[in-house]
């Protein structure tokens, strides 16, 4: 008898281990990204002992390939990270389910987050949502514009190109260090389509984005002042430090590259650095003063992997809520640097008058979340314009006329 | 005692035996060719009809539809026809230099006698090194502003205008960041790569060549020329095939090294090092469009069958040993 209760203890000790729902989080390997998740993981499980969380994550540029080879054969994750750009094309090949309604309030979503992270809808339909948003802004060497004069960093473009032209230093035929890092395949094609597009007094897009409308005469001086940073002024430098991540390498650890542009998610980075930086809004033409910016976010969504039964959609739900919550989205501003994405928080006064938060805030009042179909293409098509000018002498009307036609032709294949 | 029931049972014969086992062995490898090479192939063939979606109930048979759009995307002069083109030049400096160099430094090799082995060591190392790492290192060594073989150029323009002969002077090159440098750029750096497997390859064929051949001809008064051309040249063929097929193959599935070195965009400035391979990934992993990516993989299977036949039809002589 005695034996038989035992027995039944340790089956029912079991019976108990597994009722735990085990899911699994994905996302792309960033360090402050991972740390901050780390943090998160273990408030959840805390919170509710019946459900664990495995994190594993992917070098950024294998990221996608794991998600598009995994999901199909039901392996990897129940909630994935993807960049809001993605969501069009992980949508169409079912890579994204729904946020299942049981859970979530499509009103109360509408109103707690930023207008910006209307981008995760599909058709009116919620697919994920993004714990930070993030805006562009201009980081500045601040010891290299004291050493050649300049007390604060430029608010205008005229300024951005005489700062950039005294900061740039050339040894015979070569540069040693340049004003910008030049960045078309970083976060230049956003600064072309979003800012300087608009800056000149054009749009990229037509209202409901069904037409490519930056092959005009705004776009094409768009697109000079910007080529003309390499070809006319000479401080800015293609791969000037080679890798996709050159421009940020010269501007933290060589300290070769005076400013650059960068997302809000390159703050905890820079922040490790040891000489004097600052950060900026994104000049403005003195003529027009017109302010504009690119936001953007990345999201967290269930895969169908998370639909497989009840207990495991609920649990990857229940993780969703929480790590796209208030509480998650401070955690993630202290650690990540990257701003909440609910609309309360992101109106607190505090942190618009934050020296490095300020600049990025303040920046989501005239930001654009560019409607991707095809973010991939989309992108390739105006880093090509870029190129077509800096590497082969193309005048930027030509080579914007091209991307146009291209672009159109991705709007419409994918609509 | 029980005695035997029926007939006495048959035995094989030896030779039966030995068939059966050696068919039974082979059956793991069949097995394996069959599970995890041509199912899949068939897979990929049948994937080319469908569109794609997680869910294969929601794959859509779309007939010919990608091949099509693969016609109308050459015809276009889109990614895909500059990714055809640039297997064209890659197979030409890549094939033909690897070939050639390998077996350079094969016979030059085979003729030293002493530290081969550290030799052979030498030319091996890049063959064995990750591409990924190999493409950071170059990556850096083409930097216009800080790479080496500029860093050699200025040293060289420097020299050359102090001692008044300005006009011997070379500019700085953009190599990666050129449309038109960039291909040769990349290529050098496979040749470079994959160099050392050639060598050990023709090294091997090399010493298979009977030496009493060669000394016959030197005795009959052959010079080092003649007695290549004549005797080592021939005596290659096969592996000259082999090389060659093998070279082709891998140059036309080149991935790693365009997808890690650096440039201006992915696939090279302006799609001028994109590759098959590095167009197909993108299709399948960055836009999910995993049935076109699927047909691009049945066009890449057929180039390089087209292209090894054609191959074996040309290089295939009868040898005479």
């Amino acid at each position: 008898m005695k034996r038989f209760l035992i027995l039944l203890a340790v089956m029912l000790g079991v019976g108990i281990g597994a009722a735990q729902t085990t899911i699994t989080y994905w996302q792309y390997d960033y360090k402050t990204r991972v740390d901050a998740m780390t943090q998160l993981i273990a408030q959840f499980e805390a919170a509710n002992p019946d459900i664990k969380v495995v994190q594993e994550t992917f070098p950024y540029d294998g990221y996608q390939q794991q998600v598009a080879a995994s999901l199909p054969a039901g392996q990897g994750a129940d909630v994935a990270q993807l960049f809001y750009g993605w969501l069009p094309t992980w949508q169409r090949a079912g890579y994204v389910i729904p946020l299942p309604e049981q859970y979530f309030d499509a009103a109360e979503l509408d109103t707690n987050f930023a207008p910006l992270v209307q981008a995760a809808k599909v058709d009116g339909t919620w697919y994920g949502l993004p714990t930070a948003v993030r805006s562009l802004a201009l980081f500045y060497n601040a010891d290299m514009l004291k050493d050649a004069g300049y007390d604060a960093p430029p608010a205008t473009w005229e300024e951005f190109v005489e700062i950039a032209e005294a900061l740039t230093e050339k040894q015979g035929s070569r540069f040693v260090q340049v004003g910008y890092g030049f960045a078309p395949n970083g976060q230049d094609h956003h600064l072309l389509r979003e800012v300087l597009f608009r800056q000149f007094g054009g749009a990229p897009y037509s209202d409901d984005n069904s037409k490519v409308t930056y092959d005009s005469e705004a776009g094409v001086a768009a697109l000079t002042f910007y080529t003309d940073w390499v070809t006319k002024y000479g401080f800015a430098v293609p791969e000037f430090v080679p890798g996709n991540n050159g421009y940020r390498d010269g501007f933290r650890q060589l300290q070769n590259i005076a400013m650059i542009v960068d997302g809000s998610f390159a703050i905890g980075d820079v922040r490790k650095v040891d000489f004097n930086w600052g950060v900026t809004e994104l000049p403005v033409r003195a003529d027009n003063g017109i302010k504009s910016n690119f936001g953007s976010f990345f999201m967290n969504a269930l895969t169908p992997n998370a639909a497989k039964d009840p207990a495991k959609l609920e649990a990857a739900s229940k993780f969703l809520k929480f790590v796209t919550s208030d509480d998650a989205m401070k955690l993630w501003l202290d650690v990540v640097g990257e701003l909440p994405a609910s609309r309360t928080l992101i109106a607190d006064p505090e942190l618009a008058a934050d020296p490095i938060y300020g600049p990025f805030v303040r920046a989501l009042d005239y930001a654009h979340a560019t409607v991707f179909v095809d973010e991939t293409g989309q992108r390739d098509v105006l880093i090509d314009a870029i190129n077509e000018v800096v590497l082969q002498g193309t005048s930027p009307a030509v080579a914007l006329k091209e991307a146009a036609a291209a672009e159109q032709l991705l709007l419409d294949a994918n609509r | 005692m029980r005695k035997p029931a029926g007939a006495p049972r048959r035995r094989l014969s030896l030779s039966s035996r030995e068939a059966i086992w050696a068919y039974a062995f082979l059956l793991i490898p069949l097995a394996f060719f069959l599970f995890f090479r041509l199912w899949p192939a068939v897979q990929s063939l049948r994937l080319s009809f469908f569109t794609w979606h997680v869910d294969p109930e929601q794959r859509v048979f779309i007939g010919l539809q990608y091949y099509r759009e693969m016609a109308a995307n050459i015809a276009a002069k889109g990614d895909l026809y500059k990714a055809l083109r640039n297997m064209l030049y890659y197979f030409l400096i890549v094939v033909f230099g690897q070939v050639a160099l390998g077996l350079f430094s094969a016979v030059l090799l085979d003729s030293v006698r002493r530290l081969r082995g550290l030799f052979r060591a030498i030319y091996f190392a890049p063959y064995v090194t990750p591409a990924a790492a190999v493409a950071w290192v170059w990556g850096w060594m083409y930097s216009v502003n800080f790479g080496i073989f500029n860093k050699f150029l200025s040293d060289w323009s420097d020299l050359v205008t102090s001692i008044g002969l300005p006009w011997l002077a070379v500019d700085p090159q953009p190599f990666l960041t050129s449309p038109k440098q960039a291909l040769v750029a990349v290529a050098a750096v496979v040749v470079w790569q994959q160099l050392g497997f050639q060598v050990v390859i023709f090294l091997a064929g090399l010493q298979g060549i009977p030496r009493t051949m060669l000394e016959a001809a030197a005795i009959d008064g052959a010079n080092g020329w003649q007695r290549f051309w004549s005797i080592t040249f021939p005596l290659l063929n096969p592996v000259l095939v082999f090389s060659l097929v093998i070279s082709t193959i891998s140059t036309l599935q080149m991935f790693d090294q365009v997808q890690n070195i650096n440039f201006t965009d992915q696939g090279g400035p302006l799609g001028s090092t994109l590759t098959i391979a590095l167009y197909m990934y993108q299709q399948a992993f960055q836009k999910f469009r995993i049935g076109y990516a699927a047909a691009v993989t049945v066009l890449l299977f057929v180039i390089i069958m087209i292209v090894t036949l054609v191959q074996l039809r040309l290089t295939q002589r009868k040898v005479e040993y």
